[in-house]
């Protein structure tokens, strides 16, 4: 196996190869619980965990699953996985829990999971496999609180409520309202809200690679004009 | 003798997007008229503040999109999103709620998806819907028309107080309440009632439908059939959609009971019917192209509109009806593609 570069790693999971806007993978949590900043911050999490966890167990047991049933055995840990994080959140966040409700489980089908346990786990050691685990989750989970942050904002005027829900006490006050007497948007909230920011995410995403784009191709140095080209047709014998 | 090389087409026909435009926003102005003098200024208020929001927001995204400016506002297709949109909403909105409606209508509804000319559906009903759905208490409180309100009609002034301060700022909103449930939603509401007896226990019914509407009605239909006689459109999909609104209601009356989903009659002149038929159904862009598919397309928004008034959540389904056929017109088009002469009739991909 060659060298493992993690910069390659991170910059493919935040940035180039965005589980959420680039492959537009795991769509259903992504579209269904952004509703608010809180919901986002629990999916996010949860899926992070499952990704870390079946991510390494995969990687570990890669040397000894044949091939034709493959697919079967990695479902069964991400399906385990999913279980143990959902007992958790049953156990310690339970309000939360009972938000989420079954996009929970749902994780199970989560592509995004099945998709790096099959195209990175399972070819590579230990190590490198937790890491694209946690910078893929990390990449998901940043786009889906972006998206709650958009539609909690834009549908309700206020941002960060309800964040005791996983943060404990204190973090009931950190509700800010951004706009006071504001009604309720409710298509952000609802599930076209969703569709449409998702797009605008990657309108977004897509402006900024072609600027970055067109300054490459500015910086790449210009014949000077005046110059002739060179014949490279043929073969030097 | 000087010769231009030119090339073709040598003849053009006297109408271009613009005049189009302009023909469609004159044949508004019976039903607005009727419109605004059974409901008060408060339509031609949302009107005007609708076209200048309109305008200011394609302006926008023209600029965003580095298109030429004039050529595209002067081809007066926001100005028509504009007043479909504002004539679609209940009288006395909060400027708010026009802007939020018409902004999407115009950037995303239309500009995000193409511009001009690309949009799959029909801008000025996404907006209503968005609105609909988003904000369904300002969007389902309709005032009352002037021959059912006691009180003083808000005039001009109060019109425009209400458009940016809200409805609590006149006396009209604040004392009398002159909000008043629709014709539709009444008769969807009432399930103990002869139609005979709510006809006549309930001041919104008029003539034939709703009182006022019925006018509108009217005056849209006017408006629709001057488009026709102009040849704006064709007769196939306007016609076909009050044909089978006809059809359906006339085969579901039962003669007037509790349960009757009301008169071919009513159904026919009441909520937005004619305004559909005549200013939505006909969108040359989202509708479909072929004669077969026209006359398909508009009798199932006529089917849809009494499922969704009879049997739906809502009083009312021009929006949704033409939304849903919006999505089903490409594959309508794709079955009633027509033969071209001499050769052979186009192939489905059933086929073997």
């Amino acid at each position: 196996m060659s060298e493992v570069s993690y910069k390659e790693l991170s910059l493919n999971g935040l940035w180039k190869n965005n589980p959420a806007i680039v492959q537009l993978l795991g769509l259903c949590p992504l579209l269904a619980v952004t509703g608010t900043v809180i919901n986002a911050i629990g999916m996010a999490l949860a899926t992070m965990l499952v990704l870390i966890i079946s991510n390494s167990c995969v990687s570990l047991i890669r040397g000894i699953v044949s091939d034709a049933i493959r697919l079967p055995a990695f479902v069964m840990i991400i399906a385990a996985a999913v279980t143990c994080i959902e007992l958790l959140m049953q156990a310690y966040t339970y309000e939360l829990f009972q938000i989420l409700g079954i996009f929970l489980p749902l994780i199970t089908t989560n592509c995004v999971i099945l998709g790096r346990a099959d195209a990175y786990a399972s070819k590579n050691s230990l190590l490198p496999a937790m890491y694209d685990g946690f910078i893929m989750g990390l990449g998901f989970a940043v786009i889906l609180i972006i998206l709650g942050g958009m539609r909690e904002l834009i549908g309700t005027g206020a941002l960060f409520n309800n964040m005791d829900l996983l943060f404990g006490e204190a973090a009931a006050s950190w509700k800010v309202v951004v706009f006071s007497d504001y009604k309720q948007f409710l298509l952000a909230i609802l599930p076209p809200g969703a569709f449409i920011f998702t797009g605008l995410i990657i309108a977004v995403k897509n402006l900024i690679d072609s600027q970055i784009k067109q300054r490459q191709n500015a910086l790449k140095e210009k014949p000077a004009a005046g110059s002739k080209r060179v014949r490279v047709t043929g073969n030097i014998s | 003798m000087a010769l231009f090389k030119v090339t073709s087409p040598h003849a053009t026909g006297p109408l271009n997007t613009a005049r189009v435009m302009q023909l469609v926003l004159l044949a508004t102005i019976p039903g607005v008229l009727a419109l605004n003098w059974h409901f008060g200024w408060g339509v031609l208020v949302n009107i005007v503040f609708a076209s200048g929001v309109a305008l200011a927001a394609e302006a926008l995204a023209l600029t965003l999109r580095k298109r030429p400016l004039g050529f595209y506002l002067g081809d007066y297709s926001a100005l028509v999103t504009a007043v479909l949109l504002a004539v679609a909403m209940p009288a006395y909105s909060p400027w708010w709620l026009i802007a939020v409606g018409v902004g999407f209508a115009i950037l995303i509804a239309k500009h995000l998806y193409g511009g001009m000319g690309y949009n799959p559906f029909n801008p000025a009903m996404v907006g209503y819907v968005v609105l609909l759905i988003s904000f369904p208490v300002e969007m389902t409180t309709w005032a009352a028309p002037r021959q059912a309100f006691s009180g003083e009609m808000p005039g001009l002034a109060d019109a425009i107080s209400v458009l940016f301060a809200g409805r609590e700022a006149i006396a009209a909103f604040a004392v009398d309440g002159i909000t008043m449930a629709t014709p539709l939603d009444i008769l969807k509401q009432n399930n103990s009632l002869l139609i005979e007896d709510l006809w006549q226990q309930s001041p919104v019914f008029g003539q034939w439908g709703g009182l006022g509407w019925e006018w509108a009605n009217l005056g849209f239909l006017a408006g629709g059939l001057f488009l026709l006689s102009q040849r704006i459109f064709t007769w196939h999909a306007p016609i076909s959609m009050l044909a089978s609104l006809t059809l359906i209601s006339a085969l579901f009356y039962d003669g007037g009971s509790s349960a009757s989903g009301g008169s071919p009659l009513f159904h026919l002149l009441s909520g937005a019917t004619m305004f559909g038929a005549f200013f939505i159904v006909t969108d040359p862009v989202t509708s479909a192209v072929s004669v077969m598919g026209k006359i398909i397309y508009g009798a199932l928004i006529g089917v849809l509109l009494y499922l969704i008034r009879v049997w739906g959540n809502y009083p009312d389904a021009i929006a949704f009806a033409v939304l849903l056929m919006n999505f089903a017109a490409p594959l309508v088009d794709y079955y009633t593609q027509p033969r071209t002469y001499g050769h052979e009739p186009a192939h489905k991909s059933g086929d073997e």
